[in-house]
Order: C-alpha cells, then structure tokens, then sequence
C-alpha cells in the first residue's frame, strides 16, 4: 500500500521517498516518544488506561511511550511488564514500551527482578521509581551497576524524602505566604550532585526525570562536562507554568516535581537549547476527580501532558522544528533504546510520523480531551498549533485530529 | 464589604477599620442586659469545623446567636466527614440547607478558598493549616487599639512559631494594613524561607526588639517541634525565646503582652507575666465574640 502525506511517500509502513517541492505549510516531525508516561492501568483505571491513555497519546503525536511502574500492583516483575507490554499492543495506538521499578514494591529497599524484565517480551531498559527517589546511596550505586549487564538505565526521580516530608508546593515566597509546606530545590539538586558522582563512579547511565530548578540545569551541565552518561528530561508544563498558580489552591496545579519560579523556568529553557537537558517528557499524571476536586493538601499530584505537549513546547522554545524533533522524538528514543522510533524521516526509516499544523489555534477544553481524566492546567488556554494527524508505521492513528480508533 | 473573609489580606485599611469599629459598638452590648441584636434573625450561619476548637468554635456560636441568627454545628467528629465524606459533598450539603454563612475551620491550608467555589453563602476562614486566621488578628488588632489607643506607628513584637503559625500571618497582614510595625522573632528555623518577602521585619534575639515594642505577641509552640529539630530543647526554647519576668521589666511601661491562646505556661510564657497586668489574653477572649459578631454583620449585609 502506498500512501502520500504531502511530501513523504510511505510503502508497507516504511518511508520510500521524500519530495520537498511538495513541502506544505504543515510540520512532517519524526513521531513523538515520551520517556515518562503514567498509564495508571493496572489499579486505577477509573482515571487512565492502557488504551485510553494511549489515544490521549496518539492525538498529541506520539509513537511511543514508556509507561511508568508505579502502578497496582507495581510494574517490579516481568509478569506486569508484559502485561502493560500486551494492553499497549492490543489498543495498537502507540507502542508502549514498559518501564520497571528499581525496587521492590517502589519501596526502596530491595532491588526489584530488574533482569528478568530485562529478558521479558516487554524488554525493560528503563527502570524506575518514579513517584518515589531511590534515596539509598548504595542501593542507587548497585542498580545503576546492575543494569550495565543490559545496557540498561536508572531514571531517577530526584527528590531527598528527608528533606519534603509533608511538601506541597515550591519552598519559597508564595509557599510562606499561603502556610504550604515547602518542597525546596535543594531537595532535587542534592539528589542530582549524588548521583551524577555516582553514575560517573562506577560508568553507568543515569536519566534524571523532570528536572524543575535552575540549579539542577548547572548540575546537570557540570557532570556532562566531565563525560559521564547522564542524560535529563523537562516537562512541558516546568517549561511554562510557575509558582504563582497555586495562590487559589486549585490542586490542578499541584504536581511533583512542584511548579517553581520564573527565574528556573528561563534556566530550564536554556538549559534545554543549549543540549544540557536532551529531552521534553510529559510526565503525564491523570488524576480521578475526586483525587483533585478538594483541598491542596490531600490533592494527588500531577497533571494531564500528552494531548498539548507539542503546542506548549513550540510555544516555549519557538517553531526550532529540527530541535523539537531531537527532543521529542530522537534524543528520547535513544535513551529508552526504542530501536523502531525517533528516526530523521528519511526513505528505509518506519514511517512513524506526526503532521503538525503550527497555525491552528484551539482551546484546551478538558472535556474534550480523550484522557479519562480531567487534570490539565491548560484548561481554557488557547493554543497554537495543533496535531492533524500521527501515523505508525504508516498507519493512521490520528486524521483530521481524531484517533482513528 | 467583601463577601468572605479567607485572609486578613482580604481587607484594606477602610475595611478593617470599619470591623474594628463596629466591634466596638457589638462590645458596648455586652453591658447590657439583654446582649441580643435582630440583626441576623432568621440567617444561618454554620459552624464547619474539621479541627478541635471548643474556644474558636463557641466564640463564633455565641457572637452569631448574639446576632440573632440559627447556628449549626457541623463537626467533623461523628459526622459524615469522619465517614470519608469530601469537603466538595460537605459544602453541597450545607449549600443544600440555605447556609448564609460558612464558618470554617480546617487543618489544610486554603480548605476555606476551596470552600468558596462551592457555596453561595459567605465563606468564614477561622483557621486554615498554617494559613491564615483572620478574625483572630482582628480581634487582636481590636485589643491593641482598646489598651493603647492607636495602631497606627506601634512596634508590635511576635515571637515564637512563625512557620507553622496561621496568627502570625494574619496578624502581618493586617497590622502592616493599619499601619503597625512588625517584627518576627524566633529561631532561624521557626521563619519560612521567604520571610523576607512579608511586610515585617525579622529578628533572631528577643532580648534585642523588647525595650522597643509596644506590643509582644507570643505564639503557643508546640512541643513536639522539637523532635522535628526545630530546636534542641524546650529549657533552650523557653530561656532563648520564652517571656519571662526580667524580659517584661524591660519593656516600656505602656507594653503589652498578648497571647492567642491556648498557652504552654513555662515554655512560651512566664504564669507571672501571663497573669500580670500587662496581660491582654482574658481580654482577647472577650473582644473576640465582639470582633466576629462585627464580621459576622458585615459580611452578611447587616444595616448598622
């Protein structure tokens, strides 16, 4: 079967031929991969499943996306992988690639069957706690360790548990005023400076999740100065929002990693451009009504990203579309070793392909979103710019901006 | 006049001034016999309290039944909070009853601003986490004004738990508002990082603002801060922080000595200076019923 999407040919799901004289106004990207993704099935499929959270995906112009551990029961044995691996398969609109927990029952304390995972049919390189830091020096050294025998990688959420007991938002101005317990950045650098040493110590891979303050963005630079395998990723709303948002305690605004101050915002950009921070993740966290409509404090955190993590990022970084391909699509497909994606579009490469129209403006309207959940703070923002249509391997998911299934 | 009362931030000078005053005019029918008004015959207030506060609780029962108006107690103790129900379900309810008022007091900061997205009544904040807790500042605003006459240029001390202390944060709100000086005083770690950004000014020493203050606010402390090493010790707290007899011979001689209740005698105050005549804090308790009727009136449109 041969199809034509403006410029690009596709042939049996590959790429067969590129002609830029029929370049559209329309941005043909290499399809999107998010490193951090929370599919919440299995255990909390009222707010997000497999399938639901996959659409969700596919509408924002992904490919692919790792699903995070912690789910219930916890992705930390080659059974809930391959579980998570075959629902992904079975709604057939991005390719799930499953993370697994460093630890046992994200519990930190016991290092979770990381190579059986390993050897499982989901093929786990990426493992997790998200949700929780791998705060144990030496448990940290012996997974980063570990996982070199399959060239895997530890993705760390950085956040020293000593130091946010009870944190609710940003440790700063707004936090006093408001009487909420502070969540300071050293809690995040602190963990980074510790692990970088430790990556470089014993040469191992180490991912940093969400990175959220500018002094983790000089951290960051520091130890890539010296060599040593470290890789980071931003999410789109710690590109754009801030502190400030919080001063109504609406908790859609509440997420982990907290929203910080305009001064990180600006260092996170930076850092981003200038290739110390390799990756755009959404941290897509969908959340139940019932777990965000009330106070700040019991609020869950995070928020909905896969449907407007495009438009937010052209947005906050401008139309650099060769740079937004590597970050969204190369740079973490690399880093998950997803073999199949993050490929420049050209000829002999899987035709996984997001046809972006920059010029469409639309209004976030979290009813209309195809997550089961409602948590985006975006809600009533326009935006510009707006994803026409996802192909993988050369098979529509997305036409016209609805899934195609 | 503002339709709830979430922050003493919510206020500006006129509006406060005109809760003070009207205060003052609540207080004079404390003398008389019959201490009733008509004013709210016929509203409902409801008392919405997720924490215990038998003081908090029954100073805004008795200033709105002074008022004339039905009261409910709505605890969160043996209630269908303790059930597992939400704070959204609980203001539908009460929305459900024709509540014209919501006096709410809760261990989460910002409760009372969720609150009010969810009733149409006025929404009361009496006490929100390590928020805020207006009336109390007014009702200390209101004491200052009766024993010194003026707020305007008073140095007013506050010592103690800033961090955790939803007084403190009113009481820097609204006395910056009407034109009072203050500094916070307490241990470096007892200030939120960002302090510095409040309209007060901050110090480490007591011994260092007394001679200077008109006014010296205590904060209660609680005990078990010190297993979180807030602090090492509570002997330590009490001689470094505490107000005891030799620091109260050092204030001038009009200074008064507040306390928002209740207090750990011998750790944050001396019994001899909580029982002296510098002490405001049987008074306190008294200007509070009349500083609540005031915005209990106020806010829900009561003619004076």
């Amino acid at each position: 079967m041969i199809t034509n999407l403006g410029e690009i040919t596709v042939e049996d799901g590959v790429i067969v031929s590129i002609n830029p004289d029929k370049k559209g106004p329309k941005i043909a990207l290499p399809g999107l991969v998010d490193l951090h993704t929370h599919l919440r099935e299995p255990g909390r499929e009222d707010a997000e499943t497999v399938e639901s959270g996959s659409r969700a995906a596919a509408l924002g112009g992904y490919t692919a996306v790792c699903a995070m551990a912690n789910t219930s029961p916890v992705a930390d044995t080659a059974g809930v992988v391959e579980q998570v691996w075959r629902l992904g398969r079975e709604a057939g609109l991005v390719d799930v690639q499953p993370i697994g927990a460093v630890t046992v029952g994200l519990g930190g304390e016991q290092l979770a069957e990381l190579g059986a995972m390993a050897d499982s049919a989901a093929r786990v390189r990426v493992f997790s706690d998200d949700g929780h830091c791998v705060s144990d020096p030496r448990l940290m050294r012996r997974a980063l360790e570990y996982v070199k025998a399959f060239d895997g990688v530890i993705a760390q959420h950085a956040e020293e548990p000593r130091l946010t007991t009870g944190a609710q938002m940003n440790e700063g101005e707004v936090a006093a005023r408001l009487g909420l317990v502070g969540w300071p950045a050293v809690a995040e650098e602190a963990i980074i400076a510790r692990d970088v040493l430790l990556a470089g110590h014993v040469g191992a891979r180490l991912h940093i999740c969400h990175v959220s303050t500018a002094g983790s963005v000089e951290l960051i630079r520091w130890a890539k100065s010296k060599g040593w395998r470290v890789t980071a990723e931003v999410t789109p709303h710690h590109l754009l929002l801030t502190e400030d948002l919080a001063v109504d305690y609406d908790p859609v605004y509440k997420v982990n990693p907290p929203l910080r101050t305009e001064a990180d915002v600006l260092a996170l950009r930076k850092g981003l451009q200038d290739g110390t921070i390799d990756c755009v993740a959404t941290d897509h966290a969908p959340h139940s009504v019932e777990d965000k409509e009330c106070e700040w404090a019991y609020a869950r955190p995070g928020m909905l990203g896969l449907e407007t993590a495009l438009a937010i990022v052209v947005q906050t970084m401008g139309p650099q579309w060769d740079r937004i391909a590597d970050w969204m699509s190369v740079a973490p497909a690399k880093i998950a070793g997803l073999t199949g994606h993050g490929h420049a579009l050209q000829p002999g490469q899987p035709a996984n392909i997001t046809i972006f129209d920059p010029d469409v403006r639309w209004t976030v309207d979290p009813t209309a979103l195809a997550s089961r959940s409602r948590n985006t703070p975006y809600a009533g923002m326009e935006l510009r710019g707006r994803v026409e249509a996802t192909y993988l391997r050369g098979e529509p998911t997305v036409l016209n901006g609805k899934a195609t299934r | 006049m503002i339709k709830h009362l979430l922050s003493a931030a919510d206020l500006d000078a006129a509006a406060a001034t005109l809760v003070l005053d009207t205060a003052a005019e609540m207080a004079s029918l404390a003398g008389r016999e019959v201490k009733k008004l008509p004013a709210l015959r016929g509203r409902t207030v409801v008392n919405l309290f997720y924490e215990d506060s038998t003081r908090t609780r029954i100073s805004f029962e008795a200033a709105a039944k002074r008022l004339s108006a039905d009261v409910i107690n709505f605890s969160a103790k043996g209630s269908s909070v303790s059930k597992g129900e939400s704070l959204k379900d609980t203001a539908l309810t009460l929305q459900a009853m024709g509540a014209d008022a919501v006096v709410i007091r809760h261990p989460a900061s910002g409760a009372p601003h969720r609150l009010a997205n969810w009733v149409e009544g006025s929404v009361v904040n009496a006490g929100d986490g390590t928020h805020e807790h207006p009336t109390q500042a007014l009702l200390d605003a209101y004491t200052m004004r009766s024993r010194l006459k003026r707020l305007a240029g008073l140095n007013v001390a506050i010592v103690g738990d800033v961090l955790h202390s939803r007084v403190a944060r009113s009481n820097v709100q609204l006395l910056h508002t009407l034109g009072a000086k203050v500094t916070l005083v307490a241990p470096p770690t007892l200030l939120p990082v960002g302090v510095g950004a409040w309209p007060a000014a901050t110090s480490y020493d007591l011994d260092a603002v007394v001679p200077d203050s008109d006014v010296v606010m205590m904060l209660r402390v609680q005990r078990e801060r010190m297993n979180q090493a807030y602090f090492p010790s509570e002997r330590e707290y009490a001689r470094r922080y505490g107000f005891d007899v030799p620091r109260m011979r050092r204030l001038p001689e009009h200074a008064i000595v507040m306390h928002p209740g209740p207090m750990n005698r011998g750790m944050e105050i001396a019994p001899e200076v909580a029982d002296s005549p510098r002490s405001t804090i049987v008074e306190q308790v008294a200007n509070g019923v009349s500083v609540r009727m005031a915005v209990l009136y106020l806010l829900l449109g009561g003619k004076a």
